[in-house]
């Protein structure tokens, strides 16, 4: 079996926000849809400050909330554990929006474009109505996923297979791949670093792992 | 642990409390009213405004959602939503209620009832399956809701007897302990957030409206409602006065809930661990049905 999931290294991340805007190139989102954002964070005060930048997106749960809560069956999830939404069966009606704790869902009933509300000529080939008053997040580029697989290339190692947050990160800091094969990237960081899931106690179990010392390389 | 980031929801706005408000209500007076009415028909002077308010909140919803032409793909998930399992007594529960005002037969008035029973605890259990909302997703809500919806039915029934001249008096004192009950729950329902480490965001915004929601809906009802079976000669204005607060405290809670205090869970970095992680299945493994 295979369980796809997303290690992000807090050690190495920039906030530079190059996965929001490889993330929005590639699955053409409108400007008010972030799929993928990094979280500026800041805690403490002064000379005990401390900051760090966290990637948050769908986090593709093992018992995603969303799913259970969806009443039209649109939130679905794959056997390797990617969190889907079908467009043509959701009914927008946001249930899985407050179901799910990771902010990761979004609704557009209106689209504004980059420059008001008419599209420029980019923004109008690759608009999709069919997300338009549904729920949509991030998918985890299953699409490249798949075709990646059916080319025979392995997701997380191939670019061409794996998601485009991942490969425009320019610290390194995003890993996708296969947690249930040991010998995988993604295992190899989590056997050898230390690691956090978020909202671990609401048992949700994500596909999506945050490498973290605890601050020790800022000290 | 650190946690920021927590904000106001802005997915569901008034159009939502408004089911949970109306929807409360109706389906609270329908069941008081199926046992006022026992053995059948159905008062329709009490029916018939549950009927309107149970369908005025699910017309609702209705507006809420992006694709309203979808609406029928809402029964697609009984399994395990219960949004789809509430549309789904109502859809039973409207008609029957209808039916149960035009035939005097005991079972549609007990069926009537019992679904009307059913729509409350689901409306109940939608909030509690709200997993990302502290404020929604906590058990108390549950009881809160329910005690809430039974509150605003009694005291609407007393209401609607009331002005049609004949006051439903076993309602005096229904209304007094269902005033108690809720008073409690409300209490036990913030205690329980308190505990949860809820945002602090929602628990002051609760707090902010506890005054009026404890002792303006709840707390001054119950005296005034105590007062009238000691002062026979204003009992009418005492009750009614209480029945008019039990009604408005029941709405302006559920209002507070779902607009003011639903902040989000809000992001968190968690408990470090070190080792390969266990790794649980997807709880569904079901197929994508756009890939081949």
């Amino acid at each position: 079996m295979t369980r796809w999931v997303m290690v992000a290294d807090l050690n190495r991340c920039v906030g530079c926000q190059t996965c929001t805007a490889a993330c929005k190139h590639t699955n053409a989102t409108l400007p008010q849809v972030q799929w993928r954002k990094v979280i500026d964070i800041e805690w403490g005060s002064y000379p005990d400050a401390h900051r760090l930048f966290m990637p948050v997106g769908c986090q593709h749960c093992a018992d995603p909330p969303c799913m259970s809560v969806c009443p039209s069956t649109a939130t679905g999830q794959r056997e390797d554990g990617i969190v889907t939404i079908d467009y043509d069966l959701c009914i927008g009606c946001g249930y899985c929006m407050v179901a799910c704790p990771y902010q990761a869902r979004y609704k557009v009933t209106r689209p504004h474009f980059a420059y008001g509300d008419e599209p420029m000529p980019s923004e109008a080939v690759r608009f999709d109505e069919g997300r338009m008053g549904v729920a949509q997040k991030c998918t985890f580029c299953s699409d490249r996923v798949d075709e990646g697989l059916a080319r025979g290339l392995t997701p997380g190692i191939d670019p061409e297979a794996t998601p485009g947050c991942v490969n425009a990160c320019i610290a390194d800091a995003l890993s996708f791949g296969d947690i249930e094969d040991e010998n995988s990237n993604v295992s190899r960081l989590l056997e050898e670093k230390t690691w956090f899931q978020m909202h671990g106690e609401l048992e949700t179990e994500t596909g999506f792992y945050y490498l973290w010392d605890g601050g020790k390389q800022e000290e | 642990m650190i946690r920021f980031g927590s904000t106001l929801q802005n997915y569901w706005d008034w159009r939502a409390a408004g089911n949970f408000i109306f929807g409360g209500t109706g389906s609270g007076l329908l069941i008081l009213a199926t046992l006022m009415s026992w053995p059948g028909p159905l008062e329709p002077a009490a029916g018939l405004p549950a009927v309107v308010l149970i369908g005025l909140g699910l017309f609702l919803v209705w507006l809420e959602i992006g694709r309203p032409w979808r609406f029928l793909h809402v029964f697609f998930h009984p399994q395990t939503s219960w949004m789809t399992r509430e549309g789904s007594v109502a859809v039973l529960l409207l008609p029957l209620a209808l039916l149960a005002i035009v035939f005097a037969q005991g079972w549609l008035l007990a069926l009537t009832g019992v679904l009307a029973i059913a729509f409350l605890y689901c409306q109940a259990r939608i909030l509690q399956a709200s997993k990302g909302i502290p404020a929604w997703r906590e058990p108390a809500v549950v009881p809160l809701i329910v005690i809430s919806g039974l509150t605003e039915g009694t005291a609407l029934l007393f209401l609607i007897s009331a002005v049609a001249g004949q006051p439903q008096s076993w309602t005096e004192p229904l209304l007094v302990i269902l005033l108690a009950a809720r008073g409690y729950a409300w209490v036990r329902y913030r205690a329980a957030l308190t505990a949860a480490e809820a945002p602090a965001e929602a628990l002051a915004a609760l707090g902010r409206f506890n005054p009026l929601l404890l002792g303006g809906g709840n707390v001054l009802p119950l005296v005034l409602a105590l007062a009238a079976t000691a002062l026979p000669t204003q009992q009418l204005p005492l009750m009614f006065s209480a029945a008019l607060l039990a009604l408005a405290g029941g709405w302006l809670s559920k209002f507070v809930i779902i607009r003011k205090a639903a902040h989000l869970q809000g992001y968190a970095v968690g408990r470090l661990r070190r080792g390969r992680p266990q790794i649980r299945p997807p709880v569904r493994r079901k197929p994508d049905r756009f890939v081949s």
